[in-house]
């Protein structure tokens, strides 16, 4: 029985791209130097963009909240460095539209001076409640790339079996993780401990692929003191997933359409786990992450430091330039990361590379006919038959590529990444949950119309019910009056008689 | 502008051009066991099947308006007149791979939309049509006469053979399963009927008569668990297969042996090593998962084994596998993987509150 468990427990699927770690992997974490501008975006995170809470003129210190949450999926934004606010107003987003979103321009005044912070000299000594409130007002996201804001996620997450700490980075080429584990273990350990603390998680497992030794090694020893497990995992694409993570860590799958916490499981990332400790044992709000500047068009790769709002042209310059002219630029890992067009664009909370891909890197080639070879099916760790999805999608067929699972998938690559065809899977699949995104909402849209409309009819028809009511009631009165009248001139007639 | 590109940013290192030529390379050697065997005459053979396909396929293709070049570089044309000419008796006229190739690629495949639409294998259809339209050259067995034997035939002779249909010394001679079949007719058992025509070592060497490139059974093996190995093919569908021969070839043989050939003679005659490891691999026409594969394979065996048994055919793989090719549609609707956090019939898995 424990052998068909091993065997059945793992992933499926899955590919080997590339690691290309290399580049950048022995490049310890160096601070980026202060920028002269800071471009800080009101949205960095899943939910309603931030409210701005400063005005522009204002001195703002490092730290300072400058934008509130609002509503109750939003995370704040702080002041990565003192200055002055000179601008609110549109500035190019790291978002493939390249289209503009409402963003601070902070000039600093090169103090880097910090605002007043809250630490707490024996964090294990607060209440779950009171945890999740200082990660909510430190602004913290989910770092691994998906920026949910993670104190939703712990107040949703109370009392979970397992808490799953995500070590796994598969995607190629990055390491900021791995630096971190290496570089800050004992930080890290401490902030695990205090989100396990936050959701009374009964245990902890930290996953780490087994292509970082090192990171392992100091993870272990952080941990040693505590009852956490640090596992290593099999490297592979997508491990770092989170329905893949848990699949592989505790054998057990998150229902479709449901939460980590429907089984008993919260997966955070490594970075969050670090940025949940500056914020608990120092008040330290999340204003800066590490980020991993590589690909074969950048002359020294390194993982950086960097101010939430440094230009991407920043880090670029600091690890060295271009040492050939970049194919594409890339914001994250090859395999989900966004293409840029513009090096103008802030790093942001969710920021974890900054790519310069060479043409040869990117091996991209001119689509050919599909051949059936079901790679696709076989790299699909959701177990999807892409090759039909996107046939169906090339027929305009949405519900039946819905019908085949569209919903299910996790648009990680890999069905993209292995087709010998070259054909773009996934973009197939993203633009067909886009168009039905659209349908969806142009037909909530219609709905509402509707209901104005017949909102407005009845309003009509009730309005001129009432005036004809009225005009009765008048007529009625009016009459009565006229016939009192009558009756009294009458009478008046009679007695006059 | 440069317009925005879609992730991922890198990719294997494949094409459909390399996995062709991966295929024709795990084809070489019993390709060219086959030229050794049956000299000049196969190798001319060879090289009409393949430039007919080309011409043909080309043709096709302009009169379609599309770009030629695209279409010739991804190899599947060529690589379906080459399973097709590996699949003709060695010493057939020039006009039956000439036929046999068009149809390949024009009938077979282009007429259906071009690579990846057809519904059936291409050489497999070529080959039945040439059966059943020219059952005398498509049954005419040779002799093996080597290339590098006294009594060779020469680049004159051979093209001779090819293209002048002159005959060769032995051509009456008949492939183990025809001859089998003819022998019941007369009622004569297999304990005879093979004497002098079933011999195990020649039969994995591929030293007998038969088609051009499907008698030598271990460089077969070798070239499938080549493609195995460089994970072009997986090995679903070949197991399944011979399994599927094998199986009721053993349980018949063991309750009459007389009548009924064991699993060797079925194994290593005909076309079922070639059929398990190239043919029924061609992913176009198989089904999409591993399971759907399995099933496949193990129809394509059991029919061929069913009709070389009680059909009127002595060989009954491409049949067998035209068959199963109109199953594949139904396989692929019924066998499908689990979708993760999903049961087999598609529907959420429960939520453990509290686990």
């Amino acid at each position: 029985m424990k052998l068909f468990d091993r065997f059945f427990s793992g992933m499926r699927g899955g590919v080997h791209p590339e690691g290309r770690k290399d580049l950048s992997a022995a490049r310890g974490i160096r601070a980026v130097p202060l920028p002269q501008k800071l471009f800080v975006p009101l949205q960095q995170h899943i939910g309603a963009p931030a409210i701005p809470v400063v005005n522009v003129g204002d001195r703002v210190l490092k730290g300072q909240l400058i934008a509130a949450a609002q509503g109750n999926v939003s995370a704040p934004v702080h002041a990565p460095s003192s200055g002055t606010i000179v601008a609110l107003g549109d500035h190019v987003a790291p978002h493939p539209s390249g289209l503009p979103v409402p963003t601070f321009t902070i000039e600093c005044d090169g103090q880097d001076e910090w605002v007043e912070l809250q630490a707490c000299d024996d964090p294990f000594a607060l209440e779950s409640e009171d945890i999740s409130a200082r990660v909510s007002a430190a602004g913290i996201v989910g770092l691994g790339g998906a920026t949910f804001p993670s104190a939703l996620k712990l107040n949703l997450s109370r009392g979970v079996q397992t808490l799953i700490i995500n070590g796994g980075e598969c995607e190629p080429y990055l390491t900021c993780d791995d630096r971190i584990m290496r570089e800050r273990a004992t930080a890290i350990v401490e902030g695990i401990s205090l989100i396990a603390l936050a959701v009374a998680a009964k245990e902890v497992i930290v996953g780490i692929e087994d292509n970082k030794p090192e990171a392992i090694d100091a993870m272990r020893s952080a941990a040693r003191a505590s009852s956490m497990k640090v596992v290593a995992m099999p490297s592979m694409y997508p491990m770092g997933s989170e329905k893949q993570i848990i699949q592989v860590l505790t054998g057990q799958e998150i229902p479709a359409g449901g939460r980590p916490a429907d089984i008993g499981v919260l997966v955070h990332n490594v970075a969050t786990a670090f940025a949940v400790h500056q914020a608990i044992r120092f008040g330290r709000p999340l204003i800066s992450r590490i980020v991993t500047v590589s690909g074969g068009a950048i002359k020294s790769p390194s993982n950086v430091e960097a101010l939430v709002g440094t230009p991407v042209q920043e880090l670029i310059d600091f690890a060295g330039g271009f040492s050939q002219a970049a194919s594409r630029m890339v914001l994250g890992g090859p395999m989900m990361g966004q293409h840029i067009t513009n090096a103008d664009i802030p790093v942001v909370k969710g920021s974890s590379g900054i790519l310069a891909l060479t043409a040869d890197e990117i091996g991209h080639d001119e689509a050919s006919p599909c051949i059936r070879c079901s790679t696709c099916v076989r790299a699909c760790p959701v177990g999807l038959l892409p090759l039909e999805m996107a046939a169906h999608i090339r027929g305009s067929d949405l519900s039946g590529a819905v019908d085949l699972g569209l919903k299910d998938c996790i648009a990680c690559g890999s069905c993209s990444y292995v087709c010998p065809a070259h054909i773009p899977l996934v973009h197939y699949f993203n633009y067909a949950k886009g168009d039905l995104a659209a349908q969806e909402r142009s037909k909530l849209k219609q709905e509402a119309t509707k209901k104005l409309a017949e909102a407005r009819s009845d309003r009509i028809a009730r309005i001129e019910r009432e005036r004809a009511e009225m005009m009765a009631k008048r007529k009625a009165a009016r009459e009565a009056k006229e016939r009192a009248a009558k009756e009294a001139a009458a009478k008046a007639a009679e007695e006059a008689v | 502008m440069n317009p925005i590109a879609h992730s991922p940013h890198a990719h294997a290192p494949s094409s459909i051009g390399k996995v062709m030529l991966t295929v024709m390379l795990a084809l070489a050697p019993a390709t060219v066991f086959g030229f050794w065997l049956y000299g000049w005459p196969a190798i001319n053979l060879w090289a009409v099947s393949l430039i007919a396909a080309i011409l043909g396929e080309a043709f096709v293709i302009r009169i379609q308006k599309r770009a030629v070049k695209p279409v010739l570089m991804d190899g599947s044309g060529i690589l379906a007149a080459w399973l097709l000419a590996l699949s003709l008796p060695p010493y057939a006229p020039w006009w039956i791979a000439v036929l046999g190739s068009l149809f390949a690629v024009i009938v077979g495949k282009q007429i259906f939309g071009g690579l990846g639409q057809n519904v059936f294998n291409p050489a497999m259809a070529a080959r039945v049509m040439l059966l059943i339209s020219f059952p005398l050259e498509m049954t005419t067995w040779g002799l093996p006469s080597t290339l590098t034997s006294a009594n060779g035939l020469n680049l004159i002779e051979g093209l001779k053979v090819t293209f002048l249909s002159q005959p060769v010394d032995g051509m009456a001679s008949a492939s183990l399963l025809g001859h089998v079949k003819t022998e019941f007719t007369r009622g004569i058992g297999l304990d005879q009927a093979l004497v002098g025509y079933f011999a195990p070592m020649d039969a994995l060497s591929g030293l007998r008569t038969g088609s051009l490139g499907e008698t030598a059974a271990l460089l077969i093996l070798l070239g499938g668990l080549f493609l195995i190995a460089r994970r072009i093919i997986t090995w679903h569908a070949p197991v399944a297969m011979l399994l599927g021969v094998a199986v009721p070839a053993l349980i018949f043989s063991a309750i009459d042996g007389n009548h009924y050939a064991g699993p060797m003679v079925h194994l290593l005659s005909g076309g079922v090593m070639l059929g398990a490891f190239f043919i029924i691999t061609d992913p176009v026409t198989s089904p999409n998962t591993a399971l759907g594969q399995f099933i496949f394979g193990l129809g394509c065996g059991l029919l061929t084994w069913v009709i070389r048994t009680w059909g009127g055919y002595p060989e009954g793989v491409a049949f067998a596998v035209l068959l199963m090719n109109a199953a594949t549609p139904l396989i692929d609707q019924y066998v499908k993987p689990r979708i993760y956090g999903r049961d087999r019939n598609g529907v959420a898995l429960p939520a453990k509150k509290g686990a």
